[in-house]
């Protein structure tokens, strides 16, 4: 189990190293010079060049990555262009705030997407069975700004229950966790309801019930956990969409997250900020995969770590 | 019935129907229904192994599961130690699981591959009975030894044993409760022959130890000779012949069971024997033949046979009840 721990921990360094080195080029084909952006437009050229040898943007592009990861390793993401101060300070303080977000949105996923799923096979080809899982085929279609502006629209200006945008307190995260979180729901309801109605069909649920075990432990002691393991993979993938959609719901909710100072970030032409937090990102989902991977174990006994 | 009337009876079923709809159009109306056990009554008497064997699809496992309440019947009355358990409440049926317990099939799917062995075989006795923790731990342990597995296997999870050890592990959930009857559903088919005979004796052997009773549900008419005291024959939802297992296999009178015993192979070569070829496939249980189920493939079919229902009836010396109008004639 520890050997696995620090050998899935390795594995991620090469995928890392790759993040790093795809955001690094894609950031040096972005139109535009961030040299000529900054010094502002009634600049010299000799200002502009000054600057550029300042950055480093006039090295070699090989150059310039290296002296990029080697700072990175010691923890230093650069220097925004923006505001001067450490991209990691930045980002740590908008951090918080996306995975809070997150963290509400996941919960939002698992909570509806399992209890729609366990009941939808419970009760298949009812009405109930087929109603949940049209509102997932709706919950999957929706666009979730789209989402975001309607919740709003309904729960704060028409009936005032949510507050409409901005962070803090818990009413601030419910629309933006339901915004998040309900495509995800809708995903993981589909995905519970298929797993589930296989679990239902084996023998050992026969065998439960023949023991005389009640209805609703053997739904969610005996089948359920056996349901378990395609879902945890769906929740982990879906922690990827998640961060991506933070980009627009902390758009839409006015939240000053890592999404959105994302946005901000690359409309400003901030090179050291995009790459940085992009970086951050990355490492997150990878993390996230790392706990799907070893949480299989905990789920399922047949899987053999080593 | 020259033994077998001496002792109690401790399961009889009268009338089990179980058809199962057909759903169809766009509203899911029941546009059809599958008669998968079609009036079916017999009994099974203390102490002793009856077995059910017939074609798939004939309505034997079906009949096991109706009987467990696994599906809910149709109609019908299954008096188990006189008292019908298709009366019973949810909660007064789970309490009468206690007495009647089944191996499934597949010992690769009738075990909760998140549990482990000991959990498996604890879970009922926690629920049926009153017994402490400490004590069913105990039970658990002598009731792995009792089926020829180590005690400390308790700890370990199902995907760790071979399919013989798996089914000794159903087994051994399936007497945690002190059961009076265990329904066996081809609780040994998915075995290898050499394993088969193991757990095979297994079972006898604790057929012998707890005064069990077994309904042995086969299609392997080896494995039956073996183990039974009494055989019937079922085809397409019904009851065709029962009786003795001597005189189902020494003296068949139903034309299906002579079919059906003529297609075990016989290994001295010398003896050449006949074998009774059947026409066509089973019939669709959703719209069965008129008359005599088994007419659309009977080599002794008549006009009357299509028209008329043939009931189960005694037929000669032997303890053979046969349902066909020319048992007596064929015999």
């Amino acid at each position: 189990m520890f050997i696995f721990i620090v050998r899935r921990v390795l594995q991620t360094i090469p995928v890392l190293i790759g993040v790093s080195l795809v955001v690094f080029l894609i950031m040096q084909m972005v139109p535009g010079d961030p040299a000529v952006l900054l010094a502002g437009e009634s600049a010299t050229e000799e200002q502009v060049n000054q600057l550029r040898s300042q950055l480093g943007l006039d090295q070699p592009l090989y150059i310039q990555y290296f002296d990029y990861i080697k700072n990175v390793i010691q923890g230093d993401l650069g220097t925004s262009i923006r505001s001067n101060r450490p991209v990691l300070d930045e980002i740590l303080v908008r951090l918080p705030v996306t995975i809070e977000l997150a963290f509400w949105s996941i919960v939002v996923t698992v909570v509806l997407g399992l209890l729609a799923g366990v009941i939808s096979a419970t009760k298949q080809r009812s009405l109930t069975d087929v109603s949940i899982m049209v509102a997932a085929l709706i919950g999957v279609s929706l666009p979730n700004f789209w989402l975001g502006l309607m919740l709003i629209l309904y729960f704060s200006v028409q009936f005032q229950i949510f507050p409409v945008s901005g962070w803090g307190t818990f009413a601030h995260i419910v629309l933006p966790a339901l915004t998040l979180g309900t495509s995800g729901a809708a995903i993981v309801a589909r995905m519970t309801r298929s797993s589930m109605l296989e679990v239902i069909r084996q023998d050992y649920i026969r065998t439960a019930k023949a023991k005389g075990v009640k209805q609703r432990y053997i739904v969610y002691k005996h089948a359920l956990k056996n349901a378990l393991v395609p879902v945890i993979t769906v929740v982990g993938l879906q922690f990827g969409a998640l961060l991506g959609g933070t980009v627009l719901t902390e758009s839409v909710f006015a939240i000053n997250g890592l999404g959105r100072m994302i946005v901000d970030a690359i409309r400003m032409r901030d090179l050291p900020l995009v790459q940085g937090s992009i970086l951050v990102v990355s490492a997150l989902f990878v993390l996230v995969n790392l706990i799907v991977d070893i949480s299989y174990k905990f789920v399922d006994k047949k899987v053999d770590l080593n | 019935m020259v033994t077998s009337t001496k002792k109690q009876p401790l399961l009889k079923v009268t009338n089990l129907k179980q058809y199962f709809p057909i759903k169809g159009g766009i509203f899911s109306r029941t546009v059809n229904h599958v008669k998968a056990v079609d009036d079916v009554s017999f009994t099974v008497y203390e102490g002793e192994t009856l077995s059910i064997v017939g074609e798939s699809g004939c309505g034997k496992s079906t009949t096991g599961r109706s009987i467990l309440r696994l599906e809910n019947p149709t109609s019908g009355e299954v008096r188990f130690n006189n008292i019908n358990l298709l009366d019973l409440t949810k909660r007064e049926m789970r309490a009468a699981r206690k007495d009647i317990q089944v191996i499934f099939q597949d010992p690769f799917a009738s075990l909760n591959p998140r549990q482990t062995v000991g959990r498996i075989i604890e879970e009922a006795m926690e629920i049926l009975t009153d017994m402490p923790r400490e004590k069913r731990l105990d039970r658990v342990k002598e009731l792995l030894q009792q089926v020829g597995l180590r005690p400390e296997y308790a700890y370990r999870y199902p995907h760790e044993f071979s399919g013989g050890q798996r089914q000794r592990i159903g087994i051994a959930r399936a007497l945690a409760t002190n059961p009076k009857l265990i329904i066996c559903d081809e609780a040994v088919s998915a075995l290898d022959v050499s394993v088969q005979a193991q757990v095979l004796n297994l079972l006898k052997k604790l057929q012998k130890q707890y005064n069990l009773t077994y309904l042995f549900i086969s299609h392997d008419l080896g494995v039956v000779r073996h183990i039974s005291d009494r055989v019937m024959v079922m085809y397409l939802g019904k009851v065709v012949e029962i009786g003795e297992k001597k005189d189902i296999f020494d003296h068949p009178q139903h034309p299906y069971t002579k079919a059906l015993l003529s297609a075990i192979p016989e290994p001295d070569r010398t003896k050449r024997k006949e074998r009774v070829i059947l026409k066509g496939d089973v019939p669709s249980p959703i719209n069965p033949p008129t008359g005599c189920r088994f007419h659309t493939r009977c080599p002794f079919a008549t006009e009357y046979c299509k028209q008329n229902e043939p009931t189960i009836e005694q037929v000669g010396d032997k303890t053979n009840r046969v349902a066909c109008f020319y048992a007596e004639e064929l015999s």
